[in-house]
């Protein structure tokens, strides 16, 4: 509730058009919103296919094999880990080798973050689609990849959106895997090579600052957040129901 | 009276189990499948020992039997969907006009192309109307434009009695049509690839009687030109619709007859116990 009051306090145009002040007070958050839209948006097209494909393979080829039992418990591993230490695996392997923090290393940390969701929610939702589909498919002649391409993920494309949503909706509040990977900016950079801002990391600079000016902002940033997942999740069940009425 | 009765020019006589009498008298009708020495398992299970049937050519074969009796696993070879369960294995000859549909050059989805199957439970695909019928001329590519696949699904439509009441709707989705559309949907959907053989798995189980009737009716239109296989609990429905007639028990082909034979005058206490109901 604090977040929706004491952020709409702080909503002004600054906060859309400037980036970040390094001097202490005033600025606005530009920087760590269009940081934010473009480390979550990789990560995702990154995680979110990955992760469709790992869920497809657990739930329609795999299935109780050895091998996807071992996939299945890395998978789930992963979906527990705790997100810092996904932050410093990626530091090891995208930000120590370069010896520089990027945008793109905090992406990868948020598609590392992303497709254990994804692929969990994609192999339980695909178990649900009914068996008489695939042998309905199979009975027709199809083999194994268009019975999964044109019967099977289409009946389930609704429960994989929401699937990814989730998914999205978790890393754009993340944090701790952006603190070892792209750092934060106050400067306005779009160079997905160098160190970038982000909405998370910027309220936790600004919420632990002593300027009342910048404890407002991490407020406003709060909300951003808020509002934007909120938005998703409008969005996506506006067209799943124009999806499905298609359909029927 | 040297002249058969007129009747038995419809019903194509058929040579029973294997090894078959010497005096067997010559399918009228051209076999279709020929079921050679046939024995199914599941892991370690035997569900089916050593069957031999001839399956004639537009004509509806029936086989009825108790539960468990190994008929539904005979009709899934027969397009070798039990590859799709693990553990299971086929050994002997299934030849469709005269190709063993098991030999190692045979791709099995050749095999589901040319024999059709309708389940048990009427199960369209989450999609319209149209494209349920659409999915199998797309999948193997049958139809060159958009005419020719709109002519295909409305004839597919028409053949399976459907098309009056699903024109005004084909872009609606095929779960939205009764229980016994629906498993008239899956048989225009099976239609549509042109199948010389469509398998039915109990295919009015599910259904009420109307709807049982009109499906029974569409069956003795498509035999014509097709042959069927069904499985059926319904000895009523077996002795309806089909010609020929063959009785499962506890995985054996107990008897197979001409329909008007078998359930008249079985040639085996078994037969005879099991179609007046006196079956353990």
């Amino acid at each position: 509730m604090d977040a929706v009051s004491r952020g709409f306090a702080g909503l002004s145009l600054d906060v859309f058009t400037k980036s970040m002040s390094s001097t202490g007070t005033g600025g606005g958050l530009a920087n760590a919103i269009v940081g934010s839209l473009i480390q979550v948006g990789i990560g995702s097209m990154i995680g979110a296919p990955l992760g469709m494909m790992v869920g497809v393979y657990l739930s329609e080829v795999g299935k109780t094999s050895r091998f996807a039992s071992i996939v299945r418990f890395v998978n789930d591993i992963l979906l527990s880990a705790p997100s810092v230490l996904i932050g410093l695996f990626v530091y090891q392997i995208a930000v120590a080798p370069f010896k520089g923090f990027s945008g793109i290393a905090g992406a990868i940390a948020l598609a590392l973050l992303a497709m254990p969701v994804v692929a969990r929610t994609t192999e339980d939702i695909l178990r649900l689609v009914p068996q008489a589909y695939r042998d309905g498919a199979i009975a027709l002649g199809s083999r194994e990849n268009e019975v999964v391409r044109k019967v099977v993920l289409p009946a389930a494309f609704g429960g994989i959106l929401t699937g990814i949503l989730l998914a999205v909706a978790r890393i754009a509040g993340e944090t701790a895997p952006l603190i070892f990977t792209s750092l934060g900016n106050s400067n306005w950079s779009t160079d997905l090579t160098k160190p970038m801002a982000s909405l998370p990391i910027a309220i936790y600079r600004y919420a632990g600052s002593p300027s009342a000016d910048l404890i407002q902002l991490a407020w406003t940033g709060a909300l951003l957040i808020t509002v934007g997942v909120l938005l998703l999740n409008v969005i996506s069940r506006i067209s799943l129901a124009a999806v499905k009425r298609g359909q029927s | 009276m040297s002249e058969p009765a007129p009747q038995s020019d419809r019903i194509p006589s058929i040579a029973l189990r294997a090894p078959a009498p010497a005096n067997a008298a010559a399918p009228l009708s051209p076999t279709r499948i020929d079921v050679r020495n046939v024995n199914a398992f599941y892991g370690a299970k035997q569900a089916l020992f050593d069957v031999n049937l001839h399956i004639p050519d537009n004509a509806v074969t029936a086989f009825i039997g108790a539960s468990g009796c190994g008929k539904s696993t005979l009709l899934r070879c027969l397009n070798r969907m039990n590859d799709t369960i693990p553990g299971a294995r086929v050994d002997g000859q299934i030849l469709m006009d005269g190709v063993d549909i098991n030999s190692a050059d045979i791709d099995a989805v050749s095999v589901r192309t040319r024999i059709g199957m309708v389940f048990q439970k009427p199960s369209p695909f989450p999609m319209s109307i149209y494209d349920n019928i659409a999915y199998g001329p797309r999948t193997h590519k049958l139809t060159s434009s958009k005419a020719e696949l709109d002519e295909l699904v409305e004839r597919s439509l028409r053949r399976a009695a459907l098309w009056e009441e699903a024109k005004d709707r084909l872009d609606k989705s095929g779960l939205g049509l009764s229980g016994g559309q629906q498993q008239r949907l899956c048989i225009a959907r099976a239609l549509a690839v042109s199948p010389a053989v469509i398998l039915m798995d109990e295919p009015c189980s599910a259904l009420d009687p109307v709807a049982t009737a009109h499906i029974e009716q569409l069956i003795e239109d498509i035999r014509k030109h097709t042959c069927i296989v069904i499985v059926t609990h319904s000895m009523a429905q077996a002795a309806r619709i089909s010609q020929i007639t063959a009785f499962f028990n506890m995985g054996q082909l107990i008897e197979s007859a001409p329909t008007a034979d078998l359930f008249t005058a079985p040639k085996l206490e078994q037969t005879q116990d099991y179609i007046t109901g006196r079956f353990g």
